[in-house]
């Protein structure tokens, strides 16, 4: 009770950034997921390795010179972790952004125009929904090449169908509100008010989601690459890091090799799932604090 | 109620066909599964023979339409890797994953229940930031992870539980082996279920909890606990049963990934050797159970919200 | 001069079911309604919530296409559909749009929240060249000035006004395209009394001002009194009663108007009629309207008849702008 901020007139943004502090885990999960970003980014310029020669001696232990160790034929694995968090946050963003899009454009058309439009896109989603998630996943890193680009392109074409329903959802009782009304009495294009008037009031929804979806694709390209379908070696993928640790000497023996990956992943999927608890705090509009 | 039941029968039947078309289709791109039997040792002439046999020569539509019309017979198809019939390889596989899918689902839902109704309770409270974080952490962790530092924990260094079957090699497996055996992959299946439910079951008690008819309840001077038990949980019961809808198909595929992991002689482990053979028969015919199972359990979830809820209205 | 005329308008919504989803009945919103706008009255509609008072405004403004029925503007017969191009001699919606805007009734609604004033009231103008880029500032500063808004408003978002203001900013969105004609559904319903009356008085100034024609919809004779020249009363999809303000207040003649204007309340008990009517029951569904006269299921005065034939929209013989559509309603006016 020692300052009481004035927060009758702040801008939308104010509040939302507000309140995104209050959420104390957040706040720690974005410092955490930005560190871990820049990292990955710069690993070029940090890993004194490069990720994908042999440096050392075979399952050597941590120490000094290797700060992780070395895999079972002797390269660096702090530098590959480096590496595989950047291919890893590829897969989630690339993966996520093309989901997204699909979803969006699909939701937009079938919650505005209604009708056969929206009875064809939905019947659809239903069956992709129908299939077990994985099952497809499977199925289709089956059919196509593994690799780090089919893997982008498998789960942004799989994990659409959710955004498609809340886009949907969301326009369809955007499209009854006076001021879409309004403009179309105004005799506004068709651009104007799905594009200008409709999307930018389900951004935040979209948003919220989309970090949920990005939490999942990371998920999903460390389960492939860890069954040996997703991203291939050399290239290091957090999941195929941890593909080795099938063995039995190196779950046993070497847990340099299996536990760092593993944590790593955890930590980006819990703080990205973090941040997007706290923006859908931060977002909602009728969220009073 | 019978109508409502008809009506969203009737929803779900093109919505089969479909499954099963884009299935079809997906298969068809794959490429052929005869690649897997080339090499050195196989002829030419032996390949085209075994084409014709499989019927691979006609085109797609032709093969999917056989195949449909079997598949109204009962047919599921033969395996074109060990040519046993794909339903009787899916039935004895069934009882494994049924046994492992149904003890997980109710592990789960008995973690997530009593935690997500604690929570929203004592929202805010430290016992709720606990049980939220956990949650997060739940539905965070790969379920691969979570079955190697089990077994890391459990065979490596305590030497508890066995890493991985159903029974211990040599034995018929009692009650009590298939028990241990089965501890780990429940813990990996129940934990992710587990992780996202809390969160669910939480916000919509914490829904239920604002509704002004339980304010007016409070009001009349009904106690914390009759208030919670009698007319909170009670409307609970509806995200709950909603839960146990959205479980199914994370079960069918948490399993397949669990099951590789755990050796779990089930259809997860049945498919993944079915994808890496390229063995369409089996692939169409356990998507096609699967995509049935999850239309089936969401129509079973929209009939029992109905029933749960007197106000939704069945149109 | 005639602004607008409707003849015959339809509008029936399907309701959808069964099994196999077919329509299975339909809701007659608007069934079958006659009446001009003359140029620069103010024409109010009232009804009860439900009486298709705001779907006959939702049609006038286009925004729902009719079921049936021909509507003029200007003389020239208008085609409501969005999509169809005018055939010969005929208008279409496209020519007239900016012509004829809405104000609504939640005005929050009304305004895309996540835009300022200035981008709320801009986009339409120019997207119109009802302005360019060098004088959108000055018109928008005109424009905030009738309906008397600080031009300070322009960088402000909705959620910073108070429920008078943003009605005011939905009238000068409504106003900003220039239209001839507004229909405003039910404006101040959702405002406090007090801030009523002035956006009551706002609309009168600006229609003097400006010359408007408007289409005021209410459910209570309380505003539409206050501001209409002429007033239409609505039950059950249909116009039973239609006058000017003055005359229809004070000698209602049909048994529905006559309900309603005793539903005004009165400040000075004595001033109150000895014998008050007041309607029974709910309005009858508009699924299933009932045979004959549709208020006769309500009416104290119905008779036998009126169940059987529906009647007319006809004018009085005294009075010959004065249209009631109810055989008894002269008797019943000397009563």
């Amino acid at each position: 009770m020692t300052k009481k901020k004035d927060i009758t007139n702040e801008t939308y943004m104010q509040t939302v950034l507000r309140r995104f502090r209050a959420h104390r885990l957040a706040k720690i999960s974005l410092v955490v997921f930005v560190v871990l970003c820049a990292a990955a980014l710069l690993a070029p310029v940090i890993a004194p390795y490069d990720p994908d020669e042999i440096v050392g001696a075979f399952s050597a232990p941590p120490s000094r010179e290797f700060l992780l160790g070395t895999d079972q034929i002797g390269r660096d694995v702090f530098s590959r972790l480096l590496y595989a968090t950047r291919v890893s946050l590829l897969v989630g963003v690339l993966a996520t952004l093309i989901s997204t899009v699909i979803g969006v454009v699909l939701g937009l058309i079938a919650g505005y125009f209604g009708g056969v439009a929206d009875m064809i896109l939905m019947r659809f989603t239903d069956m992709v929904m129908s299939f077990p998630y994985i099952l497809l996943v499977l199925v289709a890193a089956a059919i196509f090449r593994p690799g780090l680009w089919s893997i982008i392109l498998i789960l942004g074409f799989v994990d659409w169908p959710g955004v498609a329903r809340l886009v949907r959802g969301n326009v369809l009782s955007l499209r009854e509100t006076n001021f879409v009304k309004g403009n179309l009495v105004a005799g506004m294009p068709l651009r104007h008010i799905l594009f200008s008037e409709i999307l930018p009031n389900t951004v935040a929804p979209i948003l919220v989601y989309a970090t949920s979806v990005m939490a999942l694709s990371m998920l999903d390209e460390a389960a492939l690459s860890f069954l040996g379908m997703g991203v291939q070696p050399p290239t290091a993928s957090l999941g195929n890091m941890l593909n080795g640790a099938q063995s039995i000497t190196v779950l046993t023996k070497q847990p340099w090799l299996w536990l760092p990956p593993g944590i790593l992943i955890v930590v980006l999927v819990i703080s990205i799932n973090f941040i997007g608890d706290a923006l859908r705090d931060a977002l909602d509009p009728s969220g009073g604090k | 109620m019978t109508k409502y039941i008809l009506k969203r029968i009737l929803i779900a039947i093109p919505v089969l066909i479909g499954i099963t078309v884009i299935d079809y289709a997906i298969m068809c791109l794959a490429g052929s599964p005869l690649e897997m039997l080339q090499g050195p040792r196989i002829s030419e002439a032996a390949v085209e023979a075994k084409a014709i046999a499989l019927g691979l020569d006609q085109p797609f539509y032709v093969q999917y339409f056989v195949w449909l019309g079997q598949l109204l017979q009962g047919n599921l198809g033969y395996s074109i890797k060990n040519y046993q019939p794909v339903g009787e390889m899916i039935a004895s596989h069934l009882g494994p994953t049924l046994l492992l899918m149904g003890v997980s689902l109710v592990v789960s839902i008995l973690l997530a229940v009593p935690a997500g109704i604690y929570s929203a309770i004592h929202q805010y409270s430290k016992g709720d930031y606990t049980v939220v974080t956990l949650s997060f952490l739940g539905s965070s962790i790969p379920g691969f992870f979570l079955a190697m530092l089990l077994i890391y924990l459990f065979t490596v260094k305590l030497g508890w539980l066995p890493s991985g079957g159903m029974t211990t090699l040599g034995t018929n497996g009692g009650f009590l082996d298939v028990a241990v055996h089965m501890v780990m992959p429940v813990i990996v299946l129940a934990v992710s279920m587990a992780g996202t439910n809390i969160r669910y079951i939480r916000s919509a008690v914490l829904e239920i909890l604002q509704q002004d008819y339980l304010r007016t309840a409070r009001a009349k001077g009904i106690g914390r606990f009759l208030v919670i038990n009698k007319h909170a949980l009670r409307n609970a019961l509806i995200p709950i049963v909603t839960v146990i809808g959205m479980e199914i198909p994370v079960l069918f595929g948490g399993s397949i990934i669990v099951e590789e992991v755990f050796s779990w002689p089930g259809l997860g482990l049945m498919t993944m050797t079915a994808i890496t053979n390229r063995d369409y028969p089996v692939i169409m015919g356990v998507c096609l159970l699967s995509a049935v199972v999850v239309l089936v359990g969401n129509l079973i979830t929209d009939i029992l919200y109905a029933v749960a809820d007197p106000t939704i209205q069945l149109q | 001069m005639e602004l607008m005329r409707v003849e015959n308008l339809k509008k029936y919504y399907d309701i959808r079911g069964g099994i196999v989803t077919h329509t299975i009945g339909q809701v007659r919103a608007v069934d079958g309604v006659d009446f001009s706008i003359q140029e620069g009255e103010i024409l109010g509609l009232v009804g009860e919530s439900g009486c298709g008072k705001s779907t006959l405004g939702q049609l006038l403004a286009g925004l729902l296409v009719p079921t049936e029925g021909t509507v003029y503007y200007q003389g020239k017969e208008l085609s409501l559909h969005p999509k169809k191009r005018a055939a010969d001699g005929k208008l279409a919606l496209k020519d007239v749009r900016t012509e004829i805007q809405m104000v609504f009734q939640d005005s929050y609604s009304s305004l895309n929240p996540r835009k300022h004033v200035y981008e709320i009231l801009a986009q339409p103008m120019l997207y119109h060249k009802l302005a360019t880029k060098d004088t959108i500032e000055k018109e928008l500063k005109r424009l905030l000035e009738l309906v008397g808004l600080p031009s300070a408003a322009l960088s402000k978002y909705p959620h910073e006004f108070s429920g008078g203001q943003r009605q005011r900013i939905g009238i000068a969105k409504a106003l900003s395209l220039k239209p001839k004609l507004i229909v405003c559904d039910e404006p101040v319903s959702a405002l406090d009394v007090s801030i009523q009356a002035q956006i009551l008085n706002l609309i009168l100034e600006l229609q003097k001002e400006l010359g408007l024609t408007c289409l005021f919809i209410a459910h209570g004779l309380g505003a539409v009194r206050y501001v209409s020249d002429r007033v239409a009363v609505m039950y059950l999809g249909k116009i039973v009663e239609l006058g000017a303000a003055r005359e229809l207040f004070f000698h209602p003649a049909h048994p529905y108007t006559k309900a309603l204007t005793q539903a005004v309340p009165i400040p000075n008990p004595t001033k109150r009629p000895a014998e008050e009517m007041i309607l029974q029951g709910e309005a009858a569904s508009a699924v299933h309207p009932p045979k004959g006269c549709r208020f006769h299921t309500r009416c104290p005065y119905a008779r036998p008849s009126c169940g059987k034939e529906e009647p007319g929209l006809l004018p009085l013989p005294h009075n010959k702008d004065h249209f009631v559509a109810c055989p008894y309603a002269k008797q019943l006016s000397q009563e």
